[in-house]
């Protein structure tokens, strides 16, 4: 006992110091570039080397983590330490979605965007509460294994098995397409191309080492993200607030957007911008129906004004009048994607939505749908939190049930370091939009917005609806990703520290594909080929028959990404729901309720992931669409719900359905109640030993 | 294996705890988010507070409850002779 208490702690302390050095290492990295950049160095070989060099680092660290064993393989041999699991986690949670969607959901939809942050965070409590030392100390590999070995049989195994992969490949979809996106941008590589870059990043990690070579990158992944994170949001802050840490201080900063809120309703110019705007919304549908006309038209347009501008002779409006010109496309196809973006102005025919105000709505009963949507959302990520089983998993990989209690403590904080940040960086971000970006003239645009909407119209559209040489705020057209991405930007920073946030993007989307991936590929390797085909298989096939599946799954995933399936959030929203349905009631009720049965578990999962699919087939317009359903949303909806928070019903559903036909079967026989008796307490005298080999 | 009333009382500590620690975190969570628009009217910190809690405060929360249920949790293991060895 005594060696192993000194292996553990040397190995910590060990670890400490690896990561420390990397740590250290990283940021001279960043400040050797930032040199080379003001020597001279150009942004594309910024962008490359921050991509190559970190795809790199992981691979070094995944080729170092090679294993064949299956304890390492599967739980990193179940000796990764409470604190430094919590950052694995936090990496496997936070996706692409987390890193670069969120602070814009926040910026574009105010205290409603909040769900999410309340519902990523708060998840972690059912997770220590409910999950956490539990699986610890029953030990195996998968999800399915526990519901296997707790509910006995090859049904309830299959049904985790379809669950499992059902929403993690939903969810892994959404992080290839972030990496796709990422690789692209910052380096100028086709999407296509950037898919295959990202995917030989993944595989490099997780590939020869498993779950050892997995949780070891995604140490060194959440040190990056969180870095690339706060480092432009600090400063932003200074300039804002004055202080370093913004997140506490950044109320005055919200009171102050309040004001313009109430300045900006009022102002009559913006109110005739507001009319015009929807005017553009309507001529920008218009459009898109005979291209090659309204792109003449709109030069004409374009060019009559410089004539106006001319002939009253103000040099400020001829400048703009110029650049517009100038910047109007010839071919229809280059035109296109301007009157998409100009779709956009149809959200800004009101005024703008009080940020800090909860659920804003029409009337009453509007007030109070938007209020349930918010809690239904809230609801769903938690409960999915609490059930993706790629998270679970990380919880098997700790040394004891007590630094499996700490290290969900040590997750929820690393998380929590980034998700109070994304609010604060929403508020500043919108403040310097109301006040620097709002009231400037068109000719002497700040450099960001200048810069951003010609890369990307759909991240940022600027347009004189008025005319009037000076820009409205509902002249301004925002894409949400573009708050995390144009951040450094904003705030004054050299373009190194952009390469930076494009390399955090990266690892956080990287990080959580390889714990998907790895989810896939164990279900099928382990629980399908182990557990149900070939129980004789002797351990090196296991291993090396989890690895191909990987490969395979890998580039399954890829391709159905090339084919850009729309809506990330949607994704990553019903992987949620779908994991809380099917996973939640079996797993808790296993542990908490020993008198839950086998058709119990059985009947339980299928009714709440079919309550929860049902439910989504017939409320979101895609899969409305695919299925061929026509009558109205509303006439489905439940309380007006909608689609993303079907887990509002398969929870319960899954619930009650257990709790029913449990008690109408009969008990669960005497092993299995020593199983639940076994994962309850740490230790127990004359326990029985279920841990994997 | 047979468990013993000290097993049993074990038990009841841990639902006990999570009962508790549960109730707060509805609290934080449901009732805050249900009266968010009320909570408003209050300011925090130059925050409305129903804005703050959503944005941070609930967030604390959570880390708090976690952090009281792995301490509380590994103390009752030792007072309860159930626990396991030195980082085993």
């Amino acid at each position: 006992m005594s060696a192993v208490v000194h292996s553990h702690k040397s190995f910590n302390q060990q670890l400490k110091k690896y990561y420390g050095v990397y740590t250290g290492g990283f940021i001279a990295f960043v400040i050797a570039l930032a040199i080379a950049e003001q020597l001279g160095m150009s942004r594309q070989w910024i962008g490359y080397w921050f991509l190559f060099s970190t795809i790199a680092l992981y691979a070094v660290i995944g080729i170092m983590s090679r294993t064949v064993d299956a304890a390492e393989y599967y739980v990193a041999g179940r000796r990764v330490p409470a604190f430094f699991n919590g950052m694995a986690t936090g990496a496997d949670w936070m996706s692409a979605a987390s890193f670069i969607g969120m602070a814009g959901t926040l910026y574009l939809s105010g205290y409603d965007g909040l769900s999410f942050v309340m519902g990523w965070t708060g998840g972690y409590v059912l997770v220590a509460l409910f999950l956490a030392p539990y699986l610890r100390k029953f030990g195996q590999f998968t999800i399915p294994d526990f519901l296997g070995a707790r509910y006995g049989g090859n049904i309830i195994r299959s049904i985790g098995i379809f669950s499992a992969i059902l929403c993690s490949f939903t969810y892994v979809v959404a992080q290839i397409y972030g990496v796709g996106l990422i690789t692209a941008r910052f380096t100028g590589l086709e999407f296509g191309i950037g898919v295959f870059v990202g995917l030989a990043g993944i595989l490099v990690c997780s590939f020869l080492g498993g779950m050892r070579a997995v949780t070891w990158t995604q140490v060194a992944q959440y040190i990056i993200l969180i870095i690339a994170y706060m480092t432009p949001v600090v400063w932003l802050g200074i300039k804002h607030t004055g202080v370093p840490v913004p997140q506490f201080a950044y109320g005055a900063t919200l009171q102050k957007i309040g004001e313009l809120e109430k300045k900006i309703t009022a102002d009559p110019k913006e109110q005739e911008a507001r009319k015009l705007a929807s005017q553009a919304a309507a001529e920008a549908n218009a459009a898109l129906k005979d291209l090659p006309k309204a792109t003449a038209a709109r030069r004409a347009l374009l060019e009559e004004q410089l004539a106006k501008a001319k002939a009253a002779n103000d040099p400020s409006l001829i400048k703009a009048a110029e650049r517009e010109l100038a910047n109007w496309p010839t071919d229809p196809e280059k035109a296109r994607v301007i009157f998409d973006a100009r779709k956009g102005y149809a959200g800004n025919a009101g005024p703008p939505r009080p940020h800090a105000q909860p659920f804003p709505g029409k009337d009453e009963k509007a007030q109070n749908t938007a209020r349930l949507n918010f809690l239904g959302i809230v609801f769903c990520m938690m409960f999915g939190t609490a059930a993706l089983p790629h998270i679970l998993m990380r919880y098997y990989t700790t040394p004891s049930v007590r630094q499996a209690r700490t290290s969900v403590f040590w997750s929820l904080f690393f998380i929590f370091l980034l998700y109070f940040t994304a609010p604060t960086l929403a508020v500043l971000a919108k403040y310097d939009v109301y006040s620097n970006l709002v009231g400037s003239r068109f000719a002497e645009l700040p450099a960001w917005a200048a810069a951003w909407r010609t890369v990307d119209p759909t991240l940022l559209t600027i347009s004189d609806l008025n005319f009037d040489g000076i820009v409205q705020l509902a002249e301004i057209v925002i894409g949400g990703d573009i708050i995390v991405l144009a951040t450094p930007e904003i705030a004054g920073l050299p373009y190194v520290v952009s390469g930076l946030v494009a390399a955090g993007g990266l690892a956080a989307a990287l990080s959580t594909a390889d714990g998907l991936l790895l989810t896939i590929a164990n279900a099928l390797g382990h629980d399908l080929y182990y557990k149900m085909i070939a129980p004789k298989a002797p351990t090196a096939r296991r291993v090396t028959i989890s690895k191909s599946l990987l490969l395979v799954v890998a580039i399954i995933a890829a391709w159905v990404t090339s084919y850009k399936p729309g809506n990330i959030l949607f994704l990553v929203g019903a992987a949620f729901s779908l994991a809380a349905s099917a996973f939640f009631p079996a797993l808790v009720l296993g542990i908490f309720w020993k008198r839950a049965s086998k058709w119990g578990a059985i009947t339980g999962m299928v009714a709440g992931l079919g309550v929860c699919m049902y439910y989504m087939c017939v409320t979101y317009p895609f899969l409305r669409d695919l299925i061929g359903v026509t009558a109205p949303i509303a006439s489905y909806q439940w309380f007006g719900l909608n689609a993303i928070s079907a887990g509002v019903f398969g929870v319960p559903v899954g619930l009650v359905t257990i709790w029913i036909v449990s008690l109408l079967t009969p008990e669960p026989d005497r092993e299995v109640q020593e199983l639940v008796d076994h994962v309850r307490y740490p230790v127990l005298t004359g326990d029985i030993d279920t841990r994997g080999t | 294996m047979q468990l013993t009333d000290k097993h049993r009382e074990y038990w009841r500590r841990n639902l006990v705890i999570t009962t508790i620690l549960m109730i707060v975190w509805f609290i934080a969570t449901f009732v805050e988010g249900w009266y968010a628009r009320e909570l408003n009217s209050i300011s925090f910190m130059g925050f409305p507070l129903g804005f703050y809690m959503s944005a941070q405060g609930s967030l604390i929360i959570y880390v708090v409850i976690i952090f009281i249920y792995a301490r509380y949790m590994n103390a009752l293991d030792h007072k309860f002779g159930v626990q396991e060895g030195e980082d085993e």
